[in-house]
């Protein structure tokens, strides 16, 4: 592939105008689910062909760029996807949450607080909330338009009763300004609280079920629960071994076959400026 | 002493050059042509065109090589290039009545105008592994030759149609709707419908044939006619005011008749079921006919029985392998995170069952004492 081959950003201008338009219709109706002519894109579907399109579609020459993956730089899949965009968009790229100004993600939100002027975009595998109670795209779309969620509470509510607990650990649902229940994607429920509220512009792109969402900067997000089973974001309840952390989520990793492990941020970028200003977990060398 | 895994990008590249290696394999084998690919390996080049849904051999070719004959990577990377391709214009329909049949049978009549030919076809060869061509021999003999008959050759089902025993099928002039630069909606209509099915799984479609075959929504099905050959595409030129021919593409087609009692809205006539495909790809077009006429229960009155292959919310949503591959197989991608979450969840469930056997436990106890 030759890069002058493409155009920025690899997409051409026409679907790039038909994305923005779908990104344009959801930020006017948050959580609401739009249905776009999603590309076949140089990488499989489930790879973030979502949030590669939506990432083209608002990337500009002057944009420094981030991808992260389970929360970090380094992972293969996020590294491929900022080698793509470096290569064709040409844009500057970087791992640090603070100096970025669209950020790709997968599976977490970024512990840094974002602010006004980032865009978070999202890689979404399923966007729709109901679908594992509803297989039926043209049941769920109806339910979405009626407003008609009480399965949803039903769902939660056997939980409860079966099991004391929300049995839902991650891509926890949510209600966008009391209207529309949305899958914030495959994050852990400890990433929801930073949903709302958020300063950024937060973009979901879902390349192969071809649905983008969006939430405009400030929306309120409430994660559904009961008055008395209210919502609780959880983490694994120890300190980050290598910046001594108590206020990140954390990965759990098996360092020697009895049983030995630590626990470190799962946010890389997070951990590194921690370890940078001097903060020292247990583990740290 | 942990150290965080790092050297992503050199894994990638590492990968990659590795897997240029295993692509050429044994370097003092000679190395495939795309045309050797292309005259050798027609088949793979047929269903590579018809699921990547661009007709271009020599692309085809060059996508099985470098997907190291598999055909669903080699689909992937044809696809990931016609999405990139500007649309110059559409083509006129083409025409099959026209076509210049290599294969042409009917099942239903014994003989009929245009004749029955085999052409190349596996059906009747007896599956023995032919050892002969393991020695790179000579080239086979050259198979007799008839000259070729000038005229149309005319549709099975339009001599069924003179007597009104098969459900019509008006011509339409609706453009059309375009998978690939819409969103797929449903309910579709048969046109998209359609074009679902061409550009299915071929392995998947042939299932849902079969399931039909089986008694899933099962529709009697007889293979009125199956027609391969080439057909010209002519395409409008508005500067020169009319068509010209542009190119030859080899299409397969399909219609079945399906037997049909009638129903509340349908007189009892033979209805039909219909695949077109790229290349020779019986197998798929066939299928595509069977899954077809089983999706259109609802326009012919006929009620749903629940069978997978009536149901076109499941078909079209699970028909494309591209969209299957790439789901089915992300799962493999790191899932740290998500994975962690259910972790601390079962392990906090588990703890609290066991906190309240333990309490069961002592109170037992103290009513015992």
């Amino acid at each position: 592939m030759t890069d002058q081959a493409y155009n920025f950003a690899y997409l051409d201008e026409q679907t790039k105008r038909m994305i923005r338009r779908a990104i344009l219709k959801g930020l006017a109706i948050p959580g609401y689910q739009v249905p776009f002519a999603s590309r076949e894109m140089p990488m499989p579907y489930g790879w973030g062909t979502g949030g590669v399109q939506v990432s083209a579609a608002v990337l500009t020459p002057e944009d420094r760029f981030k991808v992260i993956d389970q929360g970090a730089d380094d992972t293969t899949n996020a590294v491929s996807i900022r080698n793509f965009f470096r290569r064709t968009a040409g844009v500057e790229v970087t791992t640090e949450t603070t100096a970025a100004s669209v950020i790709q993600t997968r599976h977490r939100i970024p512990e840094t607080t974002l602010k006004e002027g980032q865009i978070l975009v999202y890689q979404v595998p399923i966007p729709e909330p109901l679908r594992f109670l509803e297989p039926r795209e043209t049941e769920t779309r109806k339910m979405h338009s009626l407003e008609e969620y009480g399965l949803m509470h039903v769902k939660l509510y056997e939980d409860i009763s079966r099991h004391g607990h929300i049995a839902t650990a991650y891509a926890y649902p949510v209600k966008i300004e009391g209207r529309y229940v949305m899958d914030p994607s495959p994050i852990p429920k400890f990433d929801n609280p930073k949903l709302t509220d958020c300063p950024a512009i937060q973009l979901f792109g879902a390349g192969r079920e071809q649905r983008i969402y969006a939430l405009p900067p400030y929306t309120t997000v409430v994660s559904l629960d009961f008055e008395d089973h209210p919502f609780e974001a959880s983490r694994a309840d120890h300190p980050c071994g290598l910046c001594g952390a108590t206020d990140s989520y954390l990965d759990e990793v098996i360092t020697d076959d009895a049983g030995g492990r630590m626990f470190v941020c799962s946010d890389t970028d997070y951990c590194e400026a921690r370890q940078a200003q001097g903060h020292r977990g247990k583990d740290a060398a | 002493m942990y150290v965080a895994v790092k050297g992503g990008e050199r894994a990638i590249d590492n990968a990659h050059a590795w897997l240029a290696e295993e692509r050429r394999g044994d370097p003092s084998v000679p190395e495939l042509s795309i045309a050797q690919i292309r005259e050798q390996m027609t088949l793979a080049v047929n269903r590579v065109m018809a699921e990547g849904s661009l007709y271009d051999p020599d692309l085809a070719a060059l996508a099985i090589k470098q997907a190291r004959g598999d055909l669903i990577e080699a689909i992937f990377l044809i696809r990931a290039y016609r999405t990139t391709l500007p649309r110059l214009g559409n083509s006129r329909p083409v025409e099959t009545t026209a076509m210049a049949c290599d294969r042409r049978i009917s099942a239903t009549f014994k003989d009929l105008p245009g004749g029955q030919i085999l052409g190349p076809t596996f059906d009747y060869t007896h599956r023995l592994l032919d050892f002969k061509l393991a020695a790179e021999g000579e080239p086979p003999q050259d198979a007799p030759q008839r000259p070729p008959e000038a005229g149309d050759v005319p549709h099975v089902t339009g001599f069924l149609n003179r007597e009104g025993l098969i459900e019509e099928a008006p011509a339409d002039d609706t453009p059309p709707p375009d998978l690939t630069r819409e969103p797929l909606e449903l309910p579709a209509e048969r046109a998209l419908r359609l074009q679902a099915l061409a550009r299915g799984d071929e392995g998947f479609v042939l299932s849902m044939a079969y399931s039909t075959q089986r008694g899933y929504g099962r529709n009697h099905a007889f293979v009125g006619e199956l027609r391969i050959g080439a057909v010209s595409v002519e395409m409008d030129i508005p500067e020169l005011g009319f068509a010209i021919e542009i190119g030859d593409i080899t299409l397969t087609e399909c219609e079945t008749v399906n037997q049909f009692t009638g129903s509340k809205t349908e007189p009892p006539q033979f209805t039909r079921g219909y695949g077109l495909v790229f290349g020779q790809t019986e197998r798929k077009a066939i299928s595509m006919a069977l899954v077809d006429r089983a999706l259109r229960w609802e326009e012919l009155g006929e009620d749903f029985t629940g069978a997978p292959a009536q149901d076109a919310e499941f078909v079209l949503s699970h028909a494309d392998n591209i969209q299957a591959t790439g789901f089915l197989e992300h799962i493999k991608l790191p899932h740290y995170v998500d994975f962690q979450s259910e972790l601390e969840l079962v392990r906090k469930l588990r703890r609290e069952v066991a906190e309240r056997a333990e309490a069961a436990n002592t109170s037992r106890q103290e009513a015992a004492e």
